[in-house]
């Protein structure tokens, strides 16, 4: 039997003494999309900052593919794809720069792969179009190509939807879709309580840095997992 | 090495497009030169031993404000996060960094350093490849200790105070030594400084090597 794609054990942080994850649980398989609700401030993004690996938590065990985060950090890296509430994509390169920038970075040598991401940003052919000059949609787009330019067995994405308008928002289910058929793993952080049951074949609730409840499996009823997450996030702050 | 090239070609053609660092660093040089120049309006006889200090108090502070805005660009758009999740030797992002400082600050300095001779009315020609070996050993050092400490306080809302009083006195050993062995350069040639042209080169050797050995806990979180 394979290694999870994730498989985190007591993640801990604190900020400045504050705790944010207290001791958070979870695996994530191959084929499997989770998504994460939570208020904000709930600790979802740092979770996320932690398995991408550009936060240390305080306490905790990370194994990426079964490869141990802190001491195989490159092999466990190699794995994952992030997209933050941040693109990662140089504002005053274009498109096909940022993607070519990061596939050496990667030692992705697979032109087609790159050009075929590139297509779907719809950027393809604005050779010298700066990403200053490009929709939030768009960016949007080449951040998501820029995270999965490497085919990470694991993807982590915090909160992609948000700002984008209904044709951008369909474009990127549809490719969180195809990577679900592809056998890649994702991690996803949404607000939206109707898209959590849409697209999750599980869904977790994670409040004041714990996870909360989890479904067990696909969401069938989306009235139902609003409900669920009324009540376990009621009382909060 | 893949990773040193990719980064210093897209920091290279970043500055290209924009032209933002080389612009901004060059007119605060001259500036400066401007300033300092008028402000002591040597005689002749006491020009030359004006250019020295001039010199590297323009180094300094063309430095300061380009090395800082060259990490300004790592951190629009989280662009340090894409690098540090990237499966790369964290020296290798300093070792790129270093380089393409070094590289920008030396054509700041290829305009400032002749209009300082120009203002101070001082015939720098007879003294130019002593001169640029001396620049280039002081910007070498220079470099290794901003580049570190730019990353150290890349993320603090008070960087632009932080840089230079984190880098400042350390740099001091180096200034120093440059100011004497450009004296040195203008005067009786560069021979008659050994001992500074020892402390550029220790200098270099010791910040360069800290830089490397450092880097990858301060890039860490």
């Amino acid at each position: 039997m394979s290694a999870p794609a994730l498989d985190a054990r007591g993640i801990w942080r604190d900020f400045s003494g504050h705790p944010v994850l207290r001791g958070v649980d979870l695996t994530v398989e191959a084929g499997e999309t989770v998504v994460l609700l939570g208020p904000n401030g709930a600790g979802k993004s740092t979770l996320l900052r932690i398995l991408a690996l550009l936060l240390r938590p305080r306490a905790g065990e990370i194994r990426i593919g079964g490869h141990d985060a802190g001491r195989e950090r490159a092999e466990a890296v190699r794995r994952v794809g992030y997209l933050g509430h941040e693109s990662g994509c140089y504002p005053d390169l274009s498109a096909r720069e940022n993607l070519a920038f990061y596939a050496d970075l990667f030692g992705v040598a697979d032109a087609v792969h790159t050009d075929e991401l590139l297509a779907w940003t719809g950027l393809a052919d604005a050779e010298r179009r700066p990403l200053r000059a490009c929709s939030r949609g768009m960016v949007q787009r080449v951040a998501l190509a820029r995270a999965l330019l490497h085919r990470p067995a694991l993807v982590l994405l915090d909160e992609p939807f948000t700002g984008l308008d209904p044709a951008a928002t369909e474009a990127l289910d549809a490719r969180l879709r195809a990577l679900r058929r592809e056998g890649a793993a994702a991690l996803i952080t949404v607000h939206d309580v109707a898209r959590a049951a849409s697209l999750g074949t599980r869904v977790l609730i994670l409040h004041a840095g714990r996870l909360a409840w989890t479904s067990g499996g696909a969401v069938a009823d989306p009235a139902a997992l609003a409900e669920t997450y009324r009540a376990v996030t009621a009382g909060r702050g | 090495m893949r990773a040193v090239l990719a980064i210093v070609r897209k920091d290279l053609l970043i500055e290209w497009r924009t032209r933002e660092t080389v612009v901004t660093t060059a007119v605060l040089g001259i500036l400066l030169v401007t300033v300092l120049a008028v402000a002591h309006d040597p005689t002749p006889a006491a020009a030359p031993a004006l250019v020295a200090p001039v010199v590297w108090a323009a180094v300094v502070f063309t430095g300061l404000l380009g090395v800082e805005r060259g990490f300004l660009l790592e951190r629009e758009q989280d662009c340090l996060g894409g690098l540090r999740g990237a499966p790369i030797d964290p020296t290798a992002l300093y070792v790129a960094k270093l380089l393409v400082n070094v590289l920008l600050l030396s054509v700041t300095q290829a305009v400032v350093v002749p209009l300082t001779g120009l203002f101070l009315r001082v015939d720098l020609w007879h003294a130019v490849p002593s001169l640029v070996v001396v620049l280039f050993l002081g910007t070498v050092g220079f470099a290794a200790v901003a580049t570190l400490f730019a990353f150290v306080t890349v993320r603090l809302r008070t960087r632009q105070v932080m840089l230079p009083l984190l880098v400042l006195p350390l740099l001091m050993p180096l200034l120093i030594a440059a100011v004497k062995a450009t004296e040195a350069v203008l005067g009786p040639g560069l021979g008659t400084a050994r001992d500074a042209v020892g402390v550029l080169v220790s200098f270099d050797v010791i910040f360069v090597t800290a830089g490397l050995l450092l880097f990858p806990a301060i890039i860490r979180d």
